[in-house]
């Protein structure tokens, strides 16, 4: 069966959509038409082989490559070319598969950075710290608390995030991002490099994160035995191809799946 | 004083209703949320725990029945253990972190109807063992979170319970009636069942009156002068007769503010910011806090490093006669109040300890250095001995009367008798009523004169009048002239110095007492690297002729204070070897809990029990060992024993430090 099987878990109406995306690096083919959708309030999984080009098509989704080929809607508007900040303003968050935060900031500081672009006061107005800008600082500090609360890292709040173990510098992370208060959160291997515990720790917050806030969720996963049970569907590529997609179930019972990952005799 | 007035009062609901008169305004309680402290008035938590108590009744608790309360110290589930007596209902609160068989367990003994559980880890902890619990009916839950799917027809979040009771307490006449059944509650009857941890076989429900717990609780807020203006902090289970004691008991007995950190993992933080003035720590937290100091200061600058270094010998030499009141020389003092400004102050500033008036420790015994290092730099920490059966204080040090090794006087009210055997027998105001649905248990631990035994081994102290703890009952042996043997009261004074790590001591139907030692690879490899020592195993430097010479001079330290206690002047070390391995669990030398398991060691090195014994100056041994990949192979070794010098019983102080 090379035909992707088609998606019968309906959560919400389409909240992006990728139609026929080809992105090239010269001569290399990291993603070639390829077409998806991800629905309001679902968890979404891109999957694949190293290589497959998840990253791409998370950084394609993000606007900070820009596809040679296709269309891109988020939601109902259709755009050419856009970058990382407008993604951001738009409403899409995310997570980098090696953490990418401010070492030297505590886990406070660097959550608190995610609603950087939620302030409406100016610089001038932040810098006296008075009045209205302190009104709104310790707004966004209460949402920023609500997080901790949330992530349960009381108790890392004032620790440098350098000083911290890998599994709680992902969760500051996935702190910093759930600030933006996203439409859309994409995550890049969370689970990457965590043991066991961190993981199931991980797979929980992720669940809370969609059922709490209701937050749509587009991640890239290696672990498949993660992958299968915290996503409602699941997209695989392969060589920049997508290959099938589905509900797990599905996908994972499809045989150009099962010889992507497992290879076959030649 | 509050204590005097909490007299009146003989249940808990009533005790509030006056801390809402008497101290309306005053925080009653604490709790960090979203990072900012929310205090409570007395007033406002009575407001609280009545539209609860009101709730609740609408759910259907009724007098007389039990109600499980699982989950950390949360505000919401003290309230739930007072509204819940506010009924007339019994709480039964369960350890947060009990895996789900301890669980279905204490529920079904204590044929709960109804549980107030902290999160949806709880939740679906009891869902798990739903069909252990058929009388289980409704579940009432804190933190929202997770929990939104599910089914909710016997499910209640307690902020819901709350206002539901709170609409219905409009009404004057449920008011009325509220009112009534505060002061329907009678003293007598069971305010609490505490659930003991079960150590020792299957736990057993500790039932525990309103009247006698206010009485036993008045005597401790009387003995520390504990009063509306001291704060502690909640951080030790729920379940545990130490939290409901003395956060929960003495809180409403004196009317003091019970704060609760932000959660299990902050506490450190939280009692800095909190800074309690009366504070409960075992031994554990103690030494892991001392440990974390070490070690920063190990990495401090030079001059931080050298003044800390100085300033702690000052205190080790003035700090306790100062804590004590006793005469000081003009300089000593002048120095130490040097070091309170530049070293003491700042550390307890750090630790949270700067406000601290009385604190306690208890549960295990408390190495003397540890002991000593706490009181030097000021903080007033003294011993408590109590079981969960007397609800809690048995003897406790009044302030100025302290020693490492004793547990204090007799408390007040308090009535302690030591049976032939040595075991402790107690009669105590807060005496329980009885394990539930145990009879034979119960009969058990009585005396026919109605005292309660203890299960633990003491002596009273001749000189200070002070009860030494010595080993639980059971564990006490003979040796073969009578004298009394408390293995691990020997093994602790021996594991109190860093050089040793493991100690085990027989002497029961014996002669004499030995030991065998295991010595710390830490301590003692750095130590032979600073005297230019040399090994290459384990297995080596424990048999280095001056290592033998290092632990000699432990021994012969615990010797001499043996001797000073008559009743252990006979049980003093005659011989004793370092032994050529590490005990260790993978080898069934220890528990898991890493105690040593005394039998299985002698028969495994019964050549050696035969040499120490039998005269021998040294003695061959082979061991079979098990790697940690499971592979197994054979130790041989000759280790050699010393003979110790018996020192003649002398009556020198047994002080701390």
């Amino acid at each position: 069966m090379r035909a992707p099987s088609g998606p019968d878990v309906a959560v919400g109406e389409v909240l992006l959509s990728v139609e026929n995306v080809s992105l090239s690096f010269g001569g290399v083919k990291a993603v070639s038409d390829v077409s998806f959708d991800i629905r309001k309030g679902e968890i979404r999984a891109i999957i694949g082989p190293n290589g497959a080009g998840k990253t791409s098509m998370l950084n394609i989704i993000n606007g900070f490559y820009h596809p040679q080929q296709g269309r891109i809607t988020f939601k109902g508007m259709t755009r050419a070319k856009m970058r990382p900040y407008e993604a951001a303003y738009g409403g899409i968050a995310r997570t980098f598969q090696n953490v990418a935060l401010f070492r030297g900031m505590t886990a406070l500081d660097n959550i608190m950075a995610g609603r950087s672009l939620k302030m409406h006061r100016g610089f001038f107005w932040q810098l006296l710290r008075h009045g209205p800008a302190l009104e709104e600082e310790v707004e966004h500090r209460r949402r920023v608390e609500e997080i901790i609360d949330f992530l349960k890292i009381q108790e890392i709040r004032r620790t440098p995030v350098g000083r911290l173990p890998y599994g709680l510098q992902k969760r500051v992370e996935l702190g910093r991002a759930l600030a933006m208060e996203p439409d859309l959160l994409l995550l890049d291997e969370p689970m990457a490099g965590m043991n066991l515990e961190e993981k199931e720790d991980m797979s929980r917050f992720i669940l809370d994160v969609n059922d709490h806030y209701g937050t749509t969720i587009a991640l890239i996963e290696h672990d498949m035995g993660v992958v299968m049970d915290l996503s409602d569907r699941v997209v695989v590529l392969d060589h920049g191809v997508r290959i099938a997609d589905g509900t797990p179930a599905q996908v994972k019972s499809d045989q150009a799946v099962i010889d992507a990952y497992l290879g076959v005799a030649h | 004083m509050a204590a005097d007035a909490a007299a009146a009062a003989d249940t808990f609901p009533k005790l509030l209703v006056r801390n809402a008169r008497l101290f309306g305004a005053r925080p009653a309680m604490r709790h960090k949320d979203l990072g900012i402290w929310q205090t409570w008035t007395w007033a406002e938590v009575l407001d609280l725990v009545r539209a609860y108590a009101v709730g609740l009744n609408r759910l259907g608790i009724k007098r007389g029945e039990t109600v499980a309360i699982v989950g950390a110290n949360r505000p919401k589930l003290y309230w739930s253990v007072m509204a819940v007596q506010m009924l007339g209902a019994v709480p039964v609160p369960v350890y947060a972190d009990a895996v789900a068989d301890e669980l279905a367990y204490v529920l079904s003994h204590a044929e709960v109807r109804f549980a107030v559980v902290e999160d949806q880890e709880q939740v679906d902890k009891i869902l798990a063992v739903m069909d252990r619990l058929p009388k289980l009916q409704e579940m009432i839950y804190d933190e929202r979170r997770g929990l939104r799917d599910y089914d909710h027809t016997h499910l209640h979040p307690i902020d819901d319970v709350i206002e539901e009771g709170r609409k219905a307490l409009a009404d004057p006449e449920v008011a009325a009636w509220l009112d009534a059944e505060i002061e329907g509650g009678k003293g007598s009857d069971p305010s609490i069942i505490l659930y003991t941890s079960g150590t020792t076989g299957v736990s057993k429900g500790v039932v525990l009156t309103g009247e006698r717990s206010i009485v036993a609780a008045s005597d401790s807020v009387r003995f520390d002068k504990l009063t509306e203006k001291d704060v502690a902090l909640a951080y030790l289970p729920l379940a545990w007769v130490g939290d409901h004691y003395l956060n929960y008991a003495q809180g409403l007995v004196a009317g003091f503010c019970t704060a609760c950190p932000e959660n299990s993992d902050t506490a450190m933080q939280d009692l800095r910011e909190i800074g309690p003035t009366f504070y409960f720590a075992p031994p554990r937290t103690l030494e892991l806090l001392l440990t974390r100091v070490t070690i920063r200061m190990e990495d401090a600058g030079f001059l931080k490093r050298k003044m800390f270094h100085f300033f702690i010998d000052v205190a080790r030499k003035y700090g306790e006669r100062i804590l004590n009141k006793e005469p000081v020389p003009i300089f000593g003092r002048l120095l130490y109040w040097l070091g309170e400004l530049l070293v003491y102050g700042p550390l307890k500033n750090v630790l949270g300890f700067s406000k601290v008036r009385v604190a306690y420790t208890a549960g295990e015994a408390i190495g003397p250095d540890l002991f000593a290092f706490y009181r030097s730099i000021g903080l007033n920490l003294k011993q408590l001995y109590g079981q969960t059966e007397a609800f809690l204080y048995l003897t406790a040090q009044p302030d100025g009367q302290i020693y490492a090794d004793t547990v204090g006087p007799v408390f007040p009210n308090v009535d302690i008798r030591i049976a032939e055997d040595g075991e402790v027998l107690f009669k105590s105001p807060g005496m329980f009523e009885g394990y539930f649905k145990d009879e034979q248990k119960t009969a058990e631990v009585m005396t026919p004169d109605g005292y309660v035994k203890t299960g633990d081994a003491g002596f009273f102290d001749e000189k200070t009048g002070h009860l030494k703890i010595i080993d639980r009952a059971k564990d006490v042996g003979r040796l073969n002239n009578g004298t009394l043997f408390p293995p691990k009261y020997i093994e602790n004074k021996l594991k109190f110095y860093p050089n040793i790590r493991e100690a085990v001591a027989y002497g029961d139907k014996r002669d004499f007492v030995a030991v065998m030692l295991n010595i710390d690879l830490t301590a003692v490899g750095s130590w032979a690297e600073r005297n230019n020592v040399v090994y290459a195993s384990y297995q080596e430097l424990a048999q280095h002729p001056l290592v033998y010479d290092m632990i000699e001079k432990h021994v012969a330290e615990v010797n001499k204070s043996l001797a000073a206690d008559k009743m252990m002047a006979g049980a003093q070390i005659k011989r004793f070897l370092i032994l050529h391995k590490e005990l260790d669990a993978d080898d069934g030398e220890l528990t898991r809990t890493q105690k040593v398991r005394r039998g299985f060691i002698a028969e495994r090195y019964a050549p050696l029990i035969k040499a120490l014994y039998g005269g021998a100056p040294e003695a061959d041994i082979a061991t079979e060992v098990t790697f940690e990949d499971g592979r197994k192979g054979v130790i041989k070794a000759r280790v050699k024993i010393r003979d110790m010098k018996i020192e003649p019983a002398s009556p020198a102080m047994g002080k701390a430090a």
